[in-house]
């Protein structure tokens, strides 16, 4: 059992340092997106709620796990939503902006293009995958 | 091999997934498709999960998983979809809070499956761990939400011995935990998961609405720190390496949002508790308002504007309540096509989180190229002819230069007070978030245009344009 614990302990370790690592150089209009983004990965903390509720058993138990479920959802679910809207806004540089500009960022129209085609079904598939 | 190893090796892929999408997040060019990798990774471990024997094997729990899900998600899409740009922080703190509760919710299930087993000190040691933070950064989320919501005040919340009675709580919460882990009980693990709420809300109270979305991310990284300890109660690798990957880069990204206010960590998180003569001292500087401040109307400004060789837009809050950034942005276009050279100098922490007037401009379609930051745009101060603040006030205080006394003293600033002239579009003579007066409203060279921002903005467009 305790080489269980020191094995995780490991992981535990050198994710600090990869933690630390990836973010070490964030331009500050970033910053806000960023701790959007990480928020909506620590909802990743729903995979641990259905375990739970798995193994619930009795009123007690399986309320709280019901409901832990609930919060989880919210946070990894709205957490890329709102990310991803946040992000859209860097992005987008709509077509009447380009033809106003004359030609200006003419290649980035093709990208918002497909950006905004992909919103509404990465709004979605959290919970369609959930659902499903 | 067995499904549970494919079960984990998927999880090892989500991990990499989450890396990915920290480091895409991080550079401007790719952090739409980092975020995007992240859902993707966690939509697979999620999907994956569904295999656990466990939860297929009671149906009555697999159905109340989906159902939590489906209403989870029902709830969130359209929150999150229909926020204003203007209200994203208190949409980011309430997210960040739920992922707290369930943290907490998690290590509390645990703790009364496991009860009966008596389970090794350790594992309550972790169990422990993930309900008082989990039920801080709830807690404190709540609070958050509340003061940038404004549905309480924003100002630091101080009263007497706080130091004193959060000592206390504090105390409090360790003495149970420590009773918790000799005894195992389940009340006293309750009493202290209450405790943890209430020192959560007490932790965030003194703490000044301007300096609130340092907090958020704090807490933030106390969340992913909350999922991180459920990671090892459920003995998961991907719950420890996604929360220790949030907790570890949200501590970072914390201290770089302070070293942006130009304040330390612990000076946010404190300086209320002493600083209650300071803020008595700027009450009294708001009392001696009869000082004469120079009223204009967007007629003489926009003559101004029009005729100006260089103008600098100074966005702060105000523009972004006032959903002013459209107009904002017709009226640099309007200059623009008269050859007025216009820029917008963005101060890292302008609006209410760092970054967060870069997208609101963004959203109004501003150019790149007219974005300035501010340490950029500081330097042109001196050879521009106008700066119009719009609805920024603390940002460019300048007492946070001159005045060491001062709550902002040491905050870097868009030095608005060096361009020839200075017009303020505010609502009021009402001090800004940090709740001190602005020697800058009362300067010769500055004019002071009241009313709402996207009104005024208005009016001056149609003054350059009859210019």
């Amino acid at each position: 059992m305790s080489t269980g614990i020191v094995a995780f302990l490991t992981v535990f370790v050198l994710a600090i340092f990869v933690g630390n690592e990836v973010v070490s150089k964030v331009p500050s209009i970033l910053h806000t997106p960023l701790m959007s983004g990480s928020n909506a990965i620590h909802g990743i903390v729903l995979v641990g709620t259905m375990l739970v509720l798995g193994n619930a058993h009795g009123t007690a138990q399986v309320t709280l796990g019901f409901f832990a479920v609930l919060l989880a959802s919210l946070n990894v679910v709205g957490g890329f939503v709102v990310t991803d809207r946040m992000l859209d806004m860097f992005k987008a540089k709509p077509a009447e902006r380009t033809a106003k500009d004359g030609g200006k960022g003419g290649g980035s129209t093709g990208g918002k293009g497909g950006g905004s085609t992909g919103t509404p079904e990465d709004g979605g598939t959290p919970g369609t995958g959930a659902a499903s | 091999m067995t499904l549970g190893t494919w079960r984990d090796l998927v999880y090892l892929l989500a991990a990499i997934g989450f890396i990915l999408a920290l480091k895409g997040l991080s550079s401007p060019r790719h952090a739409r498709r980092g975020n995007l990798l992240g859902a993707a990774a966690a939509l697979v471990a999620i999907g994956f999960t569904f295999s656990d024997p466990a939860l297929r094997s009671s149906s009555r729990n697999l159905v109340l998983a989906v159902v939590a899900m489906v209403v989870g998600t029902a709830i969130a899409v359209p929150a999150a979809r229909k926020v204003k740009m203007t209200a994203m922080p208190q949409m980011v703190a309430i997210f960040n809070g739920v992922g707290g509760g369930a943290a907490a919710l998690v290590a509390m299930t645990v703790f009364l499956i496991d009860v009966p087993g008596k389970p090794a000190v350790y594992r309550i040691g972790e169990v422990i761990f993930g309900v008082l933070v989990g039920c801080m950064s709830l807690a404190g989320s709540a609070i958050a939400f509340a003061k940038l919501q404004e549905l309480m005040t924003g100002r630091p919340i101080t009263y007497p011995a706080q130091q004193v009675i959060n000592a206390l709580v504090g105390l409090a919460i360790l003495g149970l935990a420590l009773a918790t882990l000799v005894t195992g009980s389940t009340p006293l693990l309750v009493v202290m998961a209450v405790l943890s709420l209430v020192l959560g809300v007490i932790f965030v109270l003194p703490i000044g609405g301007a300096d609130v979305p340092v907090l958020i991310s704090l807490l933030n990284s106390f969340t992913g720190l909350a999922v991180a300890a459920s990671g090892f109660t459920l003995n998961s690798n991907l719950l420890i390496i996604a929360g220790t990957l949030v907790g570890a880069s949200g501590m970072l990204l914390t201290r770089m949002m302070s070293k942006a206010m130009g304040r330390s960590l612990p000076n946010i998180l404190f300086s209320a508790f002493g600083s209650v003569v300071t803020a008595a001292g700027g009450a009294d500087g708001s009392g001696a308002d009869a000082r004469p401040v120079k009223a204009g109307t967007p007629e003489d400004v926009g003559v101004l504007l029009a005729y100006a060789t260089k103008v600098a837009i100074v966005p702060g809050y105000g523009l972004a309540v006032a959903q002013a950034q459209h107009t904002a942005r017709e009226l640099a276009d309007a200059l623009a096509e008269r050859g007025v050279e216009v820029y917008y100098a963005i101060h890292p922490v302008a609006g209410r989180m760092p970054g967060h007037m870069n997208v609101l401009l963004a959203e109004a379609n501003v150019p790149y190229d007219q974005l300035k930051e501010m340490d950029d745009a500081n330097p042109e101060m001196s050879t521009t002819d106008v700066a119009l603040v719009v609805g920024a006030n603390d940002t460019v205080n300048p007492a946070a230069n001159n005045t060491p006394g001062s709550p902002i003293y040491g905050m870097p600033i868009v030095h608005a007070d060096q361009a020839h002239q200075v017009i303020f579009l505010k609502r009021s003579m009402r001090p800004g978030f940090a709740g001190i007066d602005n020697e800058l409203l009362y300067d010769p060279k500055t004019t002071m245009l009241f009313g709402d921002a996207k009104d005024t903005l208005t009016k001056l467009l149609a003054a350059v344009g009859s210019a």
